[in-house]
């Protein structure tokens, strides 16, 4: 017999296999996830979740398919949050410190109380990269902030009212497309490209019999 | 964290692991690659396949599990729906929200057509945002798209459609720089040279990635974009069957809401599928690395309406699945964590094969060291081979693994396995559709005005697909698509609205004698981990 934990799934009781995530615990219990349920695998953000072990203070925030249930764990799921989104156009907007202040003036309220980071469920110093965005410094936060999925626990956490994800990923953007240094060898291949520098060459290669086509993939150099 | 006997074989990983990190192992030739794969592919496995008995690709084989939803039920009586009032109108109407769905409707917005994107779960929740090793494009002096056509072309198996092939390695330049413009961010030197590595089968260093976030980089920068273009995102809604009119061409579709059950009607004048993979309907009880949404939606409504299918037969298995702990099982590790250094050592401590062959024939040298030679190590779902990660450190210095590969680290460290130290136990896992919808170079399927993209679609690669070409494909073909329906828009009077081909392909199954109470699209996959309770049903 397996190893068996009780979980209370939105206050109610179920009794689980030991070794199940959350998310595991959930259908084996006979939820149809919907809701709640994304890439099953710690990228998308889709299944927040707030528990707390029964008996203990502290209130811990997860990711569902990540996490591995315990015996007398409180669950509730956090399916949706709402962050805010501010639009912007980026060919208009500049990497300044006065966008932030424009786009996400709430930044400037944090109290500095590390809910966010504590919340975290991918255990990045969110507190800091907030910081970096007030000062403008947008690739220290981009790289704080670079793991992020977005599942908007910290949000959930912050008597501020801030947007953390949103701030952040405006800070990737920024940083991506104005701060990081050029990639010359990139633009030089698309000018080529444009221009039909390899055109006679993939033509050529288009029109030959695949018994040629095998001689050249099976010989070809490869580089070390 | 590890077994007994696993920490016993993990002895002998650690013992060889300098003289292994030293070894260049031979590449495999085109021969023994052959015998190989027709032997341990599970593609090769002739009782996992069914003929097809209905529709355009009638006579045909494709997966047994494929099979069933082609041929099953709609989940619509079409006689119920009442096509005279559109609930929504739109020029190009996008079904799926992935990074193919969503850089179509970036371009279909951008070329000035009202554009609207229906997603069943939410836009981003589906396998670009698990894509983590990287993105192919031949951009460096030593390398050419010519270079990039012969590695795709050759490592899957000579049968890529030429003209899709075409597109993709010229197209890819300018699919990184697109994405770079909209803010992406890709590893880069200081002087703004972009990183770049082998994968599987690369005979130049191509890959760019952003550390092992690459997917969700690219998606998460290609969402905020189609939400400032302020894009209609209808989420948690599936289409369920494609809409034609009088004259045959795709005109819209009929939806769901995933939550309420209710039924809308969508008119269009062109349609875009990019609805992904298939990884969730487990082909050959296969673990997937799969997005929770990869059930094949894209195939049957595209089959159903006479969209012809072109190689259905052929699937992914990614060599390196997580085998360990069982709460990932066969979850992604990244092919880059080979690129960058590590390699598959069998329980003797031994390396076995060349850590960058294509992904067929890594799965297949994986499957055989498991299943002929008895080198695998046991665990509760079966067998895993080491992927020596440690390697990673040995080679590159400390601090490598960290920087490069953030979120294997991650993953492996909530099961208190420090990837840094400790090797970790891979299997192969059903990762991807090599076949799909057939698509012409504007990406139009068989049917006027029904567009494709993304790994709905088949033919780009051929047989397998090497890595980074995906991620790739579905920028390149995305946008294409976008473009193409936009423009194609323009031109379209929609006529008469019906669903008489989802009457007509269900009389079809029924002369052929095809019975069940299958209804498809599958829409989302069931699971009850054991619970004795539902597995009886």
């Amino acid at each position: 017999m397996e190893n068996m934990v009780n979980v209370f799934l939105m206050g109610k009781k179920y009794e689980v296999p030991s070794n199940l995530t959350i998310m595991g615990a959930m259908e084996y219990a006979g939820y149809q996830l919907v809701r709640g349920c994304g890439c099953r695998n710690g990228f998308c953000g889709a299944c927040a979740t707030i528990y707390r072990i029964k008996g203990e203070s502290e209130l811990k925030a997860c990711l569902a398919c990540q996490t591995k249930v315990e015996d007398n764990m409180y669950v509730a799921t956090l399916p949706f949050f709402p962050l805010e989104k501010k639009i912007y156009d980026m060919e208009k907007i500049k990497p300044t410190e006065q966008i932030m202040m424009q786009l996400y003036p709430e930044i400037y309220s944090c109290i500095g109380c590390n809910a966010c980071t504590k919340a975290c469920t991918q255990g990045l110093n969110v507190m800091q990269y907030i910081a970096y965005a007030q000062r403008g410094d947008y690739e220290a936060c981009a790289e704080e902030s670079f793991d992020c999925v977005m599942c908007g626990v910290c949000s959930s956490r912050c008597p501020a009212g801030i947007s953390h994800p949103q701030v952040a990923l405006l800070a990737r953007r920024l940083n991506g497309k104005y701060l990081a240094p050029k990639s010359e060898h990139l633009e030089d291949r698309v000018r080529e490209i444009k221009n039909g520098t390899f055109e006679e060459l993939l033509e050529g290669l288009m029109g030959k019999p695949i018994s040629e086509m095998k001689e050249l993939y099976n010989n070809r150099e490869i580089e070390k | 964290m590890y077994t007994e006997q696993m920490l016993e074989s993990m002895k002998k990983v650690a013992a060889n692991r300098e003289a292994n990190a030293a070894l260049e192992p031979r590449r495999m030739t085109a021969e023994e690659k052959e015998a190989l794969l027709a032997k341990f592919h599970p593609d090769y496995k002739q009782d996992e396949f069914a003929i097809l008995s209905v529709g355009g690709n009638k006579g045909e084989k494709v997966p047994t599990e494929l099979r069933a939803l082609l041929e099953a039920k709609s989940r619509i009586n079409p006689a119920d729906i009442d096509l005279s009032k559109a609930d929504y109108e739109t020029d190009v109407l996008i079904i799926g929200g992935g990074g193919a769905g969503a850089s179509a409707a970036i371009e279909a917005d951008e070329a000035g057509a009202k554009t609207m994107i229906v997603t069943k779960l939410r836009i981003g929740d589906a396998n670009t945002m698990m894509a983590e090793g990287g993105i192919q494009a031949a951009d460096k002096p030593n390398d050419s798209p010519a270079i990039h056509y012969l590695d795709a072309f050759g490592g899957g198996h000579f049968a890529a459609k030429p003209e899709l092939l075409y597109k993709l390695v010229t197209e890819a330049p300018e699919a990184i720089q697109w994405l770079n413009d909209l803010g992406v961010e890709f590893d880069k030197m200081p002087d703004g040279t972009m990183v770049t590595t082998h994968g599987g089968g690369t005979s130049r260093k191509r890959m760019h990635a952003a550390k092992d976030y690459s997917g969700a980089e690219i998606m998460r920068t290609l969402r905020d974009e189609v939400l400032n273009r302020g894009i209609p995102v209808i989420d948690f809604t599936a289409a369920v069957e494609l809409i034609l009119d009088e004259n045959g061409n795709c005109a819209g579709a009929v939806l769901m809401n995933m939550e309420t059950n209710e039924l809308l009607i969508a008119k269009a004048k062109t349609v875009i599928l990019a609805t992904g993979g298939a990884g969730r309907l487990h082909y050959q009880g296969f673990p997937t690395s799969n997005h929770y949404g990869a059930t094949a939606d894209g195939l049957v409504l595209g089959y159903r309406a006479g969209a012809k299918l072109l190689y259905a037969d052929t699937l992914q298995y990614h060599p390196t699945g997580a085998a360990y702990p069982e709460q990932i099982f066969g979850a992604l590790v990244t092919e880059k964590v080979r690129s960058i250094g590590a390699k598959l050592v069998n329980s003797d401590g031994e390396v076995f094969m060349h850590p960058l062959e294509t992904r067929d024939v890594s799965a297949a040298s994986i499957i055989r060291e498991c299943q002929e030679r008895g080198k695998g190590i046991e665990t509760s779902d079966g067998q895993g081979i080491w992927l020596d990660t440690p390697m990673i450190e040995l080679k590159n210095g400390e601090g490598t693994i960290e920087k490069r590969i953030p979120a294997m680290l991650r993953m492996f460290g909530k099961y208190g396995i420090d990837i840094r130290k400790e090797p970790i136990l891979i299997y192969p896992t059903l990762h991807y559709q090599n076949g799909g919808l057939d698509i012409d170079a504007d990406c139009m399927t068989k049917v006027e005005n029904l567009f494709a993209a993304g790994e709905v679609v088949g033919g780009i690669h051929g047989r397998n697909r090497l890595m980074g070409n995906s991620l790739l494909d579905i920028i390149v073909f995305g946008r294409d698509a976008g473009k193409a329906a936009a423009e194609k828009a323009k031109s379209v009077n929609v006529g008469k609205l019906t669903l008489a081909h989802v009457d007509a392909f269900a009389a079809e199954c029924e002369a052929a004698g095809i019975v069940g109470d299958t209804v498809s699209p599958k829409l989302l996959p069931t699971y009850t981990h054991g619970n004795p309770k539902f597995e009886a049903k």
